[in-house]
């Protein structure tokens, strides 16, 4: 089983290898963590997972700046199913546009907007950066044995915008920032993390180690 | 809201060294910065920051290894502050595997750098140190200068105008270490930790002075920050960081404790 974490020039490609080979080794799964930006080796992996660090606009240019990935990122995951995950801007990039400086085209894999978090409480700081708990709104695999709810675990979030999905279908879990701040959206074979996995200790890795195992 | 205070530890690393080293656990080397780290993510802290205060350029480098070993052990959110000048140090802080970037000397002399950072890796992850000393007499109103070269060195700056400067440039946080308070286990400037904090719209992690889990709560509660950093009272094993989250937890803060 490979697994491609795909690098566009963005994010914090070392921590995220190192957190992938960690629940591997941890859980015993038989596998190996490529960090590539080689469109032709993405095709050939069986789990996708695309980080992301920075604004929206700038990540969807260093996209589109390598030649052919984000043709092999809508054969791979599109066409061919494979287990998707998207990590925080990695994440935002599936909504239909963002909103973050300018007005910039997703990969509309999960009809939406990617807006600024506005807080219904003025002491709460923008960006929310800290520890929170995750609320579960539809049943997902990936949580499958992680305590959620107030009393739950808590995931590692730095970020000013979320994705605001139109259907609440899409919506995996929420944490609560001054009301209802997206944490996890997915469908089918795809899902994304708002919160960084690979920073989020215990909760970050028993996800990873579910994703890895993920057979949609 | 269910957001919560964050506790830092906080390691000055010299030439890839811990200075003044760390004696809480049974470390087999307690100069050794990712011994400590592995040490603190496994204790529950909630965030872990290096100071490299290497002073020769040549050294400079040495501060990528060490994040970038820590970062093979540690999944913890992890911001790396010291000697960044240029871009492309932030890039390399980041690849190395830092989440976020503590900024002071060149903001002060450029703070246009701040935006041009932002702008490029994203304001969540430029935290702008900023080092405040009292400069008003007690009988006038409160006023902060910025200072330098570990407080030597004035430069004539409000520190609170200094503050909303670098948010409207992009800061994601402010990482507020009261040159007063530095050292003396007496507490956080709450007075300048409030002033700050309810004067721009980020995050701050009050820095400076922490002698008990009092002061701690005195941070969050009455300083209205968001984060608190201490370094000696967890390295020479005063408290632990399971005791400071549980008892700032029972005086009325809410803290991870899983």
């Amino acid at each position: 089983m490979k697994t491609a974490i795909i690098d566009y020039g963005s994010g914090n490609l070392h921590s995220a290898a190192k957190a992938f080979e960690r629940a591997l080794r941890d859980n015993e799964i038989d596998g190996k963590i490529v960090v590539t930006d080689n469109p032709q080796t993405v095709t050939q992996c069986d789990h996708i997972v695309l980080p992301g660090v920075g604004a929206f606009a700038d990540c969807r240019k260093g996209l589109d700046n390598v030649d052919g990935m984000m043709e092999a990122l809508e054969e791979v995951v599109i066409s061919r199913a494979r287990p998707f995950l998207g990590i925080c801007v990695g994440t935002q990039l599936m909504a239909t546009r963002g909103l973050e400086k300018s007005v910039t085209q997703g990969f509309n894999w999960i009809g939406g907007e990617v807006r600024e978090i506005e807080p219904d409480d003025d002491n709460l700081k923008i960006p929310q950066i800290g520890w929170n708990t995750i609320n579960v709104i539809n049943k997902h695999e990936l949580l499958k044995d992680i305590q959620t709810g107030p009393d739950g675990r808590h995931a590692y979030f730095v970020h000013s915008y979320h994705l605001v999905a139109d259907n609440r279908n899409h919506i995996i879990a929420e944490c609560d920032y001054g009301g209802a701040v997206t944490a996890i959206v997915g469908r089918d074979n795809m899902i994304g993390t708002q919160f960084h996995p690979e920073k989020s200790q215990k909760l970050g890795l028993a996800l990873i180690a579910n994703f890895l195992r993920w057979n949609p | 809201m269910s957001l919560k205070a964050r506790i830092i530890p906080c390691l000055d690393v010299k030439d890839g060294r811990v200075v003044k080293g760390v004696s809480f656990v049974d470390l087999i080397d307690a100069g050794d910065p990712v011994e400590a780290a592995i040490a603190y993510d496994s204790a529950g802290a909630d965030e872990l920051c290096f100071l490299d205060i290497t002073a020769s350029s040549d050294n400079r480098g040495i501060i990528f290894d060490v994040v970038s070993q820590t970062a093979e052990h540690c999944f913890m959110p992890l911001t790396v502050g010291g000697g960044v000048r240029e871009l492309v140090d932030i890039r390399n802080l980041l690849n190395a595997g830092a989440d976020k970037v503590a900024i002071n000397t060149t903001a002060v002399k450029n703070p246009d750098f701040v935006a041009q950072a932002a702008d490029k890796f994203g304001n969540q992850c430029i935290v702008i140190s900023i080092d405040a000393k009292r400069v008003s007499n007690q009988n006038q109103g409160n006023r902060w200068e910025i200072f330098t070269h570990g407080g030597r060195q004035s430069t004539g700056i409000d520190a609170i105008e200094f503050a909303q400067l670098v948010v409207e440039k992009g800061a994601g946080e402010i990482m507020l270490t009261s040159m007063d308070q530095d050292g003396q286990k007496s507490g956080y400037d709450l007075a300048l930790t409030r002033s700050i904090a309810d004067a721009v719209q980020v995050p701050v992690i009050a820095s400076g002075g922490v002698g008990t889990l009092d002061h701690l709560v005195e941070g969050i509660r009455d300083g209205h920050a968001n984060a608190v950093l201490a370094a000696s009272i967890f390295h020479f094993g005063t408290y632990t960081i399971y005791e400071a989250k549980h008892y700032m937890n029972n005086n009325g803060i809410a803290m991870r404790l899983d």
